[in-house]
């Protein structure tokens, strides 16, 4: 008898929602439908793509209002749980927030004229980086490790297709396929973790494990500990942290340009979101036996990728590079593990994204047809040629290197002294070693851009004009890394608001 | 109470891995044993084509194509909708439960997967040609 044992009359309760704690999640995904359904209603190509952005940069400024609100209420009226414990509104989480949406917003921009360029599918890729930004923030705002997941898919499965976007270039194919099968491995991985934390504490919200593990002690750690283990694991490839980077140098060169930037940007923010909130809300008792392996990962990324960094000749991959060493710095701040160096990594995560998409967007425009020509040997006088787009270039690499009056500098020195604060002397002695390292490699750059090519001449006319989405992209970030050197009181003040976990 | 049970719990999960451990052991074992006996016991007589994928003297590569490539949209589309009714039958048996909240979940659940059959459709992937 099908259906026999139900009771058919029972009143199921489903758990309360608050739509203002989702709202900037379900801004972007309706966008990204809209986006479809334009798409699938109007057959012409130039209106079509006009108005997917439109409506992609739409949605993206209604969740930026949305995460303004929240962030009002928030920190008038402290933490929102919400939809049974498995969203958690906080100021770290709105935050994160930001730099995700503010990252994403940029990225829209620079696809804008690159999608043009290269003639390829615009719709699509607006709504699959919707999609992917929004579970970015839920990612930012999950308290459950079964949420953390769905959002690690939903904001995993649209980057797969994304770096494979440009489909004629080989590169591109190449990075995708590598990014999607390491990918799902790392998930497979992160679900496993997942399932052993179950076992042992009987619980996937995070808040539920920090109150299990206070009233219980286990006497025997085990499947806790590799079930953390597990965890980190499936976080440390989403940040692109050493020894998970593999799949960073050659997706990242592969990938169209601004989905490098995207990626480089958005997704070491939501994945810091996660990593942040796993460590400091669920295992903060633990933290004795997690602050080795962060400092591992922190040591190993900074050496990896400052070192390695030299040897490349290839512009976006030295970026890659250095973006895997950038993530062993915010790491610095993670293992400390105080209210300062957290506010540091935060600080980190929201100045890197304007200095790395500022970065790649010069890239966009800098070299001549095609998204492949990205050897040093292509940005040679790329200064003297073209002082704007060359000059910008330099700008941002040695931003990234930590010069002083730019946002790179601010933060190298926010993470060092709280380490320094913390008594962690040789964790900072590391930064700093790696810092020189990496400088040599920036500088490589910034000397390439300013020595004349020598050889064949260039010619003027291939090079690409700098389009106004792109311009008003570098204006933004230019202005971004400026005020974070110069004058970084307000941005410290807002990181240090979203410390409280 | 609780915690002596949750012990437990864990001890006999390890007790469970063991067994597998055990398992994968034996199995390495003897697959090895039988692997090892037969190289001692055959005369070996290499030959290019019997490193071939399939010995018969098929070439693996080009004669490779029985299924069109295009079906796996067809695959994908039926997916959607064999998801769609794993989560409708469950669904039908609660509704009186669920009440007005059900069905307005499960219509944006299905308005949600008619989008994607439409941007299919209308991107012609539907038509054979």
């Amino acid at each position: 008898m099908i259906g026999g044992g139900i009771d058919t009359g029972t009143r199921i309760v489903g758990p309360d929602v608050d739509f203002l704690a989702i709202g900037p999640v379900l801004a972007l995904a309706v966008a990204a439908l809209v986006v479809i359904l334009v798409r699938a209603i109007l057959r012409k190509r130039g209106p079509v793509n006009q108005i997917s952005l439109g409506v992609g940069l739409a949605g993206v400024a209604a969740a930026g209002v949305l995460l303004g609100i929240q962030w009002n209420e928030v920190r008038d009226d402290g933490t929102i749980t919400t939809i049974a414990g498995a969203v958690r509104l906080d100021t770290f989480g709105v935050f994160l927030g930001v730099v995700v949406l503010a990252a994403t917003a940029m990225s829209l921009f620079l696809a804008a004229s690159y999608l043009e360029r290269e003639e390829l599918e615009a719709p699509e890729y607006y709504a699959l980086m919707l999609l992917s930004a929004a579970g970015m923030l839920t990612m930012t705002t999950a308290n459950d490790l079964i949420v953390v997941f769905v959002a690690l898919e939903l904001l995993s499965i649209p980057l797969y297709v994304l770096a494979a976007f440009d489909r004629r270039r080989l590169s591109s194919q190449e990075s995708g396929i590598k990014y999607f099968v390491l990918g799902a491995f790392s998930s497979a991985v992160f679900l496993y973790g997942i399932a052993l934390t179950y076992g042992a504490t009987g619980t996937t919200s995070l808040t539920g494990i920090a109150d299990f593990l206070s009233a219980n002690t286990l006497f025997e750690q085990g499947t806790l500990l590799a079930g953390l283990a597990l965890l980190l694991v499936g976080l440390g490839f989403k940040v692109a942290a050493v020894p998970f980077h593999m799949w960073t140098p050659d997706v990242y060169q592969g990938a169209p340009t601004p989905v490098t930037a995207f990626m480089s940007s958005a997704t070491k923010a939501a994945g810091f979101a996660a990593l942040l909130r796993l460590l400091g809300v669920a295992f903060p008792l633990y933290r004795t036996d997690w602050r080795p392996a962060i400092l591992g990962l922190a040591v190993l990324s900074l050496a990896v990728g400052s070192i390695a960094a030299v040897i490349q000749t290839d512009v976006k991959r030295i970026l890659a590079y250095s973006s895997i060493a950038h993530a062993g710095y915010i790491l610095i701040g993670l293992q400390v593990d105080t209210a300062r160096g957290r506010q540091a990594s935060l600080f980190y995560l929201l100045v890197y994204a304007f200095m790395t998409v500022g970065a790649f967007a010069v890239i966009t425009v800098a070299t001549r047809k095609g998204d492949d020509k990205h050897s040093l040997d292509d940005y040679r006088g790329l200064a003297l040629r073209r002082p704007v787009v060359g000059g910008l270039l330099g700008f941002f690499v040695l931003a990234q290197a930590g010069v002083p009056l730019t946002g790179g500098f601010v933060v190298k020195l926010e993470i060092f002294s709280s380490a320094v604060d913390a008594g962690e002397y040789g964790l900072a002695i590391v930064g700093v070693l790696a810092a020189v390292v990496a400088a040599f490699i920036y500088l490589r750059i910034a000397v390439a851009l300013f020595t004349s090519p020598g050889g064949e001449a260039a010619d003027a006319s291939e090079d690409r004009p700098v389009d106004r989405w792109t311009a008003a992209v570098l204006a933004v970030t230019t202005a971004a890394v400026l005020f974070a050197g110069i004058l970084p009181g307000a941005w410290l003040t807002f990181a240090k608001d979203a410390t409280f976990l | 109470m609780l915690q002596r049970a949750e012990i437990l719990g864990v001890r006999d999960f390890y007790r469970d891995y063991f067994a597998v451990a055990v398992l994968i052991g034996a199995a390495l074992l003897m697959v090895g044993a039988m692997l090892g006996a037969g190289r001692l016991i055959r005369p070996v007589r290499p030959q290019a084509e019997k490193y071939v994928t399939y010995e018969a003297g098929s070439d693996p590569v080009a004669g490779w194509g029985q299924s069109n490539a295009r079906y796996y949209i067809y695959a994908l589309l039926f997916l959607i909708f064999d998801v769609e009714a794993v989560f409708i039958f469950p669904w039908a048996v609660g509704l009186e439960g669920l009440g007005t909240f059900g069905v307005v979940e499960m219509t944006v659940f299905i308005v949600l997967l008619a989008l994607g059959l439409v941007y299919a459709w209308r991107k012609g992937v539907l038509r054979w040609a």
